[in-house]
């Protein structure tokens, strides 16, 4: 019954921000529909956990462990970034780069958004997942172009066209799955639930299940910003609105992996060898490198860290790709850190670039003397995410860094001079950001810090002490990886 | 013997699919590519309908009328009005290598056919010959999708890969569940409504459609 809450809300929300979405307090109805989300989402949490795995609407939907660990995070940091949004978007306006019309398109897009999200994680027919994962594109198109400057068209117009292309070989997996499916289950909407091809996975034609797969992670790939397919994501980072970076690079990114995963564990069923793990191990050390060596060269901070984002996608599908309860465990941990770090920062990043005027870095100095709190909240964020204990980032990345010494040794120089790499050149961009000399005025209004420090909070505390019924949920999402 | 008749009726679809898919990558007007398109849908549905009808796939039918109201009748409809709004009837594409480009094409289709030889055989469908093709055709709409300058050949490039993508569909397994066809037509749909807003975006930034004017996000 909650399941049709955490969706019917965000999808009622957009639907009713579109058609009135012009009042002034609508910012104030996107984070109330925000938080019914949350609600709804944390109802749903606590009856998996007590009751475990179940299904919903005629097995329609499929809620386990691992989905639900992703829609409770993506509910939490939809509310957040609504919150954090709500003086954003006010002062945009007030700089005259935003309009009530836009705003009443932002508002409504991002809960579609959020729905169109929440119905991929929670779906259990894979073509389903598909369409959804579609429709969150489509609805942030408009959103990445929402400024209408040049660049900021140019990224929208990349963005659909490379996803879409992305998501089109995604599609064509999806076709292979179906026709391997069809011949064990028999045609209809059946051959396409994943309960159901989890339970005869070890039937389904393994070359047709390899190149569906090769397909899908091609695909859904293209939306992590695996490189060299990553193009897109830097771009559509650094010239939307902040708050529609936070949620890109926080949770559509997870929501793309989330459907590599489930793709992976039938794969592996039916072949037995590990030839999913590796092709992701691949693309996740290349991701990790090549965004790395990156992130040296950046001006502009919103793009440094969107690249970063690409380096943590990269590590957590190495993660996943290496298997084994202890790795799946730390790339669950490091998806969760990574989320709410990066939102976080983009959440500080979004108003030192108000207040600066400017996204280049070299235009941004000194917030610790003219906003306190904002430079602050940007160099704890900058520390936890990289990998400064005691932040929860640094225990997923050690133990992900620990296994791979473990089982795949020959990865670990390549992981650590690119962790490294990426250490030395932010640390260097952002600390003159924060402590340079300036003479920046402050910001008219007060900035909307509560969710930047809620957030660093919370990965300070999985970092000192994870509780163990936290725990307890990770290792039995890692255990339905295949762990 | 009647099913052997209705094959012969949709390889020879399938053919005319590929032929315009070909015809597509050579076309440098605006106009005329809408209008190719418009048959390309046409083609792939009327196969759609008559693989329904020869071997009792009922919810074939309703992937049929889909593709024949979405892409023979709305989408082209949308398109004409579009170019007329955008004023670009008389645009023509210069930019590209015809010959070259045909030759790609041709090295593309053999491969295809190479591609979809084992999972043919592994295929219970009378129609499943018609995989090569279906393959050729994603991928001939790919490469127009790289030769082209412009926004909205480049969309059709896109559409044209979806019609592909769905005959492969047909072809291999009777098409997908009914409900998965929906959703995948009404994300198309959508897509295209985004886009009509978003030309107009461009044009009003940029003051044409040409893809010249957006290649200044690059790594420096």
């Amino acid at each position: 019954m909650e399941i049709y809450w955490v969706l019917g809300i965000p999808l009622f929300g957009g639907l009713f921000l579109a058609l009135s979405g012009n009042r002034s307090n609508a910012p104030e109805i996107n984070a109330l529909f925000s938080f019914l989300t949350l609600v709804a989402a944390a109802v749903l949490t606590v009856r998996i956990v007590a009751e475990g795995p179940m299904m919903a609407g005629d097995s329609w939907f499929f809620i386990d462990s691992f989905n639900v660990f992703l829609v409770a995070l993506t509910a939490f940091v939809a509310f957040t970034t609504s919150l954090f949004s709500r003086p954003y978007m006010r002062i945009e306006k007030e700089h005259g780069r935003l309009n009530d019309k836009r705003l009443r398109l932002y508002h409504s897009s991002y809960q579609i958004f959020i729905g169109a999200m929440l119905l991929a994680l929670t779906t259990n027919n894979m073509g389903i997942l598909w369409v959804s994962m579609e429709a969150a594109t489509l609805a942030t198109v408009l959103l990445v172009s929402l400024y209408r400057t040049p660049a900021s068209l140019e990224a929208a117009w990349k963005y659909f066209i490379l996803c879409g292309v992305g998501i089109a070989q995604a599609l064509f997996g999806t076709i292979l799955l179906y026709f391997a499916a069809e011949k064990v289950l028999g045609a209809g909407g059946n051959a396409l639930l994943w309960t159901h091809l989890n339970a005869v996975k070890d039937q389904l034609e393994p070359t047709v299940l390899q190149l569906a797969f090769v397909f899908l992670l091609v695909g859904y790939g293209t939306k992590v910003g695996l490189a060299p397919l990553h193009n897109w994501l830097p771009d559509a980072h650094a010239e939307g609105p902040t708050p529609v970076s936070a949620v890109l690079s926080g949770l559509l990114l997870n929501v793309a992996l989330y459907a590599v995963m489930r793709s992976k564990v039938l794969v592996d069923g039916a072949l037995g060898n590990n030839m999913a793990g590796g092709l992701m191990m691949g693309f996740g050390l290349l991701s990790v490198v090549v965004a790395a060596f990156l992130i040296k060269r950046q001006t502009d901070v919103k793009r440094m860290f969107a690249y970063s984002s690409i380096e943590h996608m990269g590590l957590v599908t190495f993660a996943f790709g290496m298997g084994g309860p202890v790795a799946s465990f730390a790339g669950l941990l490091h998806m969760t850190m990574h989320s709410l770090t990066k939102s976080a920062i983009f959440f500080a990043v979004g108003h030192a670039t108000q207040s600066a005027g400017t996204q280049l870095m070299d235009g941004i100095r000194g917030l610790i003397r003219t906003n306190p709190t904002i430079g602050w909240g940007l160099m704890l964020g900058t520390l936890a995410i990289l990998g400064m204990p005691p932040f929860g980032v640094f225990a997923s990345e050690f133990l992900i860094i620990t296994t791979a010494m473990h089982e795949h040794p020959w990865a670990t120089p390549f992981l650590l001079t690119a962790l490294g790499v990426a250490f030395a050149s932010i640390f260097g961009k952002v600390q003159p950001m924060v402590f340079g000399e300036t003479e920046l005025p402050r910001l008219p209004h007060q900035p909307a810090l509560t969710p930047v420090f809620m957030h660093l909070g919370l990965v300070l505390m999985l970092g000192l002490f994870i509780p163990p019924y936290l725990a307890d949920w990770y290792r039995q999402a890692a255990a339905l990886l295949g762990g | 013997m009647t099913l052997s008749y209705h094959l012969q009726v949709v390889n020879l679809l399938a053919a005319l699919l590929l032929l315009i898919s070909f015809a597509m990558l050579s076309q440098r007007r605006i106009v005329g590519l809408i209008t190719l398109f418009a048959w390309q849908g046409a083609a792939l549905a009327t196969s759609t309908a008559i693989v329904a009808w020869s071997t009792g796939q009922h919810h074939l039918y309703w992937s049929a009328a889909l593709t024949l109201a979405l892409k023979v009748i709305a989408m082209p409809w949308f398109f004409f009005r579009l170019v007329r709004k955008l004023d670009v009837e008389r645009e023509v594409e210069t930019m590209i290598n015809i010959p070259t480009t045909m030759l790609i094409g041709i090295a593309l289709v053999i491969f295809s056919f190479n591609l979809a030889l084992p999972i043919s055989q592994m295929s219970g469908t009378v129609t499943r010959s018609t995989l090569g093709i279906a393959m050729a055709c994603v991928l001939l709409a790919f490469l127009m999708m790289i030769t082209r300058r412009k926004a909205i050949t480049q969309v059709l490039g896109f559409l044209s890969m979806e019609n592909g993508l769905f005959f492969a569909a047909t072809s291999a397994s009777y098409g997908m569940p009914l409900v998965v066809e929906m959703g995948v037509a009404l994300d198309v749909l959508v897509g295209v409504f985004v886009l009509g807003i978003f030309f107009f975006q461009i044009r009003e930034t940029f003051d044409s459609l040409d893809l010249k004017h957006m290649e200044k996000l690059k790594e420096r």
